[in-house]
């Protein structure tokens, strides 16, 4: 029997088309957008000005807070403006906008492919500064600073680093093919994170809709005693950090905490890469993978693409935008934004670019919620989607504590599931907005 | 390109298909072989009841809609489909057309359209039509035609009593179980089949099981309240059978009679009226059989399945305000 998290869960339709499609570098676009905002916490402070010239790799805004991680020019040129554009999460934030000048990288990052396999002479400390330096965030889609994450507090002890390479979203694939062509670098970025955060063994969880990658990472892994390719049942959402935890170690996180309540620390595999190349290779987090595709998509792909290039570059580079295209989103189909404009940029948390078709852009039609309970059999927190909403409807904000609507992660099985076509997690959004309202209203 | 064309909405988008018209079209699929059988048993009366019921309900739906409530037409969702065929599956094949038209007026009128329509609805519709067309019409509700096989003839069958009344009746006075089971002309594979007196849905175990299953495979139904029902019921009447075994019937004669499958695999798995998590719908089944064991071996009604399912319909809110899911992280953080 393969593992899998107990509680919930759905099944949609995988529509893996770019699987199995090698990594191609995207050309350099002739700008990029650097929004200094692309993780969680607080923007990055720019460090340029209006008319400088950067290089590929210089650090152009800084963290600026404990919770916040530092931003590298992925181009070089001049940069042209400092100004407020249109971000993938609809609002308006501050980024830097760079013309592109040939590719001059900064001399200390090395290039080469060869891979450095060393991790003895470096401290945990070096590696968590390192990592800071860079600018490295969850490259899953969450962009939490990772030199946070695997800073282990004080009388907290981490025994599993637990490395998410489920990717549970439908039609992302941008993990999958890192893991076939950077296998190697993987093991070394994981290594580094399980320095850095002390922990006594890897796990790496894949679901078994990737055979390719599970044997491959473990043939890879075969040589070092603490780290295990745990294969995974097929179920979203899988990839959620507690869901994760407990298919891999049948740890519950409590309501309320954090993964390292339970000893564990997850890093996605994507942020592992990254760590090796920030580490070993002393290269920011300028670039990522990202997964362009759709069910009308000419050539779906998985592109290289540096960080800022507009979101139209990455459709035309896979074959240009289908006629009947009626979404945009920003990451998978499941927990992805949809944008309502191609020029945004790609941000250190962009994994995909879904094209939906117009017929399937559109929501199911709402009827009278015929009380089916499959939102309760679904919601993989123990949860009643059904019941918050109908207390969202009346206004019960504070109520909504005692069901434990913050412990939503907005997976949207509910509403994935529901026959009635009514939006749950819609309502559960409002309800956690306005109970979290109330109780910032009553701590001040 | 044309971005104006672009729909922005928030996550997740995709959908699993499914729809309320998927699921009431499921179940009146899953209810074919339970028709083919009493077709078989019936005859032609069987799709006369059916189709007087069904016909009747969309009518009366749709004209409350239409006049008094004046919202969207749902009569093509199949709910009014599926209410009709339960209310015929829970009548004798020979109920007069007005009795089941003041039925289906019952149903979809009180039972349904009065709360505002699907899903609103505190009771099943179906089983309030039925329980008050038993209050009604006693008699004509309880005269049940004896079962020819393939009898298209529609002539006026002759009327018996149902096993359960038969079993009720000789326990009442006196007799030993199994001297009346012996004396029954029906044997226990004839009642799993469905050769037997009763409301025309209910007599095929098998059918309904078929049905059933369909229904589980389809997931429109999850086995927690069948089984809980069924579980209960074989219990608590394998209790008393093994007390007495003269007194009190044997735990199979009370599955295989009655509507005791038809209840627990079609009406108190109704989504609207039925609790909303596992453990709710374990507790509601657990009551439904107590509930019939409690009337039929010791109530005025010698069937207890319907007043059993309206019952627990009644406590089903109240389920659902204590019974919670199991939440993920219970342990709260120090």
């Amino acid at each position: 029997m393969l593992k899998t998290f107990p509680k919930g869960g759905v099944h949609p339709h995988e529509n893996k088309f770019s699987a199995g499609k090698p990594i191609e570098i995207i050309e350099l676009p002739k700008q990029v957008s650097i929004p200094v905002s692309q993780h969680l916490g607080a923007p990055a402070q720019p460090v340029v000005n209006k008319g400088d010239e950067v290089k590929v790799g210089q650090l152009i805004a800084k963290s600026a807070g404990f919770i916040s991680a530092n931003i590298h020019s992925s181009v070089s040129g001049k940069v042209s403006k400092i100004e407020k554009i249109l971000d993938s999460t609809g609002y308006k934030q501050t980024a830097i906008i760079i013309d592109v000048e040939g590719d001059e990288w900064l001399p200390e990052i090395d290039r080469s492919t060869a891979l450095v396999e060393d991790i003895e002479k470096i401290t945990a400390e070096e590696i968590r500064a390192k990592i800071a330096q860079a600018g490295i965030v969850g490259l899953g889609g969450a962009t939490f600073p990772t030199n946070v994450k695997i800073s282990i507090p004080q009388g907290k002890v981490c025994d599993n680093l637990i490395i998410n390479a489920v990717e549970c979203e439908p039609y992302l694939t941008s993990d999958h093919q890192l893991m076939l062509e950077k296998s190697d670098e993987i093991i070394v970025g994981a290594r580094l994170l399980q320095k850095a955060a002390g922990a006594k063994k890897i796990y790496i969880g894949i679901e078994n809709n990737k055979p390719d990658a599970i044997e491959l990472l473990k043939k890879k892994a075969a040589k070092y005693q603490d780290i295990e390719v745990v294969a995974l049942k097929v179920k979203y959402p899988q990839g959620g950090e507690k869901q994760l935890i407990k298919a891999v170690v049948n740890r519950e996180v409590p309501s309320g905490g954090l993964p390292i309540d339970v000893g564990c620390v997850v890093q996605n595999v994507g942020t592992a890469y990254a760590v090796y190349e920030a580490v070993q290779k002393n290269k920011p987090l300028i670039e990522r993978v990202v997964t362009v595709t759709g069910k009308s998509v000419p050539k779906p792909s998985n592109l290289l693409v540096r960080i800022g290039t507009p979101v139209s570059n990455l459709i035309e580079k896979a074959g240009g935008l289908p006629e009947d295209t009626g979404k945009i989103v920003n990451g998978g189909p499941m927990m992805g934004k949809a944008v309502k404009d191609f020029s945004i940029p790609v941000t250190k948390g962009t994994s995909g670019i879904l094209l939906i078709k117009s017929d399937e852009a559109k929501r199911p039609k709402t009827y009278n919620c015929i009380r089916c309970a499959r939102c309760v059999f679904v919601c993989p927190m123990g949860l009643e989607p059904y019941l918050i909403k109908n207390m969202a409807t009346v206004g019960m904000f504070e109520e909504l504590q005692n069901e434990r609507v913050l412990d939503c992660m907005e997976c949207g099985s509910c509403s994935f599931g529901c026959p009635a076509g009514v939006p749950l997690l819609d309502y559960i959004r409002l309800g956690k907005a306005n109970l979290n309202k109330i109780l910032r209203s009553k701590k001040s | 390109m044309a971005q104006n064309r672009l729909i922005v909405s928030l996550s997740p988008h995709d959908h699993a298909k499914d729809s309320v018209n998927k699921i009431m079209y499921g179940v009146v699929i899953a209810m074919i072989p339970a028709l083919l059988v009493s077709v078989y048993f019936f005859g032609l009366d069987a799709i006369r009841v059916n189709l007087i019921a069904i016909a009747a309900c969309i009518f009366f739906e749709w004209i409350i809609q239409k006049l008094l409530l004046k919202g969207e037409l749902t009569i093509t969702d199949g709910s009014a489909i599926v209410t009709g065929m339960l209310l015929a599956f829970n009548v004798p094949s020979n109920l007069p057309w007005w009795i089941i038209v003041i039925g289906a007026l019952v149903s979809i009128g009180i039972g349904k359209m009065s709360f505002g329509g699907l899903g609103n609805n505190p009771f099943n519709p179906a089983l309030v039509g039925r329980v008050f067309l038993l209050i009604s019409f006693p008699v004509q509700m309880t005269s049940w035609p004896k079962v020819q096989v393939l009898n298209f003839a529609m002539t006026d069958a002759q009327t018996g009593a149902t096993p359960l009344a038969i079993v009720k009746e000789g326990l009442k006075n006196g007799e030993s179980f199994s001297s009346i089971i012996n004396n029954l002309p029906t044997s226990y594979s004839d009642m799993f089949f469905g050769q037997m007196g009763g409301s025309l849905g209910e007599i095929s175990a098998i059918a309904l099981i078929i049905g059933g299953l369909y229904m589980l495979y389809r997931k429109i139904i999850t086995w927690h309240i069948p089984v809980s029902i069924i579980a209960t019921v074989a219990i608590f009447t394998g209790i008393l059978y093994g007390i007495n075994p003269d007194k009190y019937a044997d735990p199979l004669f009370h599955l295989l009679t009655g509507g005791l499958m038809l209840g627990a695999i079609f009406m108190a798995t109704d989504m609207v009226t039925s609790p909303m998590t596992a453990k709710g719908m374990i507790i509601y089944g657990v009551g439904i059989g107590i509930i019939t064991v409690l009337i039929r071996v010791w109530g005025a009604y010698p069937e207890g399945v319907s007043f059993a399912i309206l019952i627990m319909n009644a406590f089903t809110p109240l389920i659902n305000y204590y019974v919670k899911p199991k939440r993920f992280g219970e342990i709260v953080k120090k």
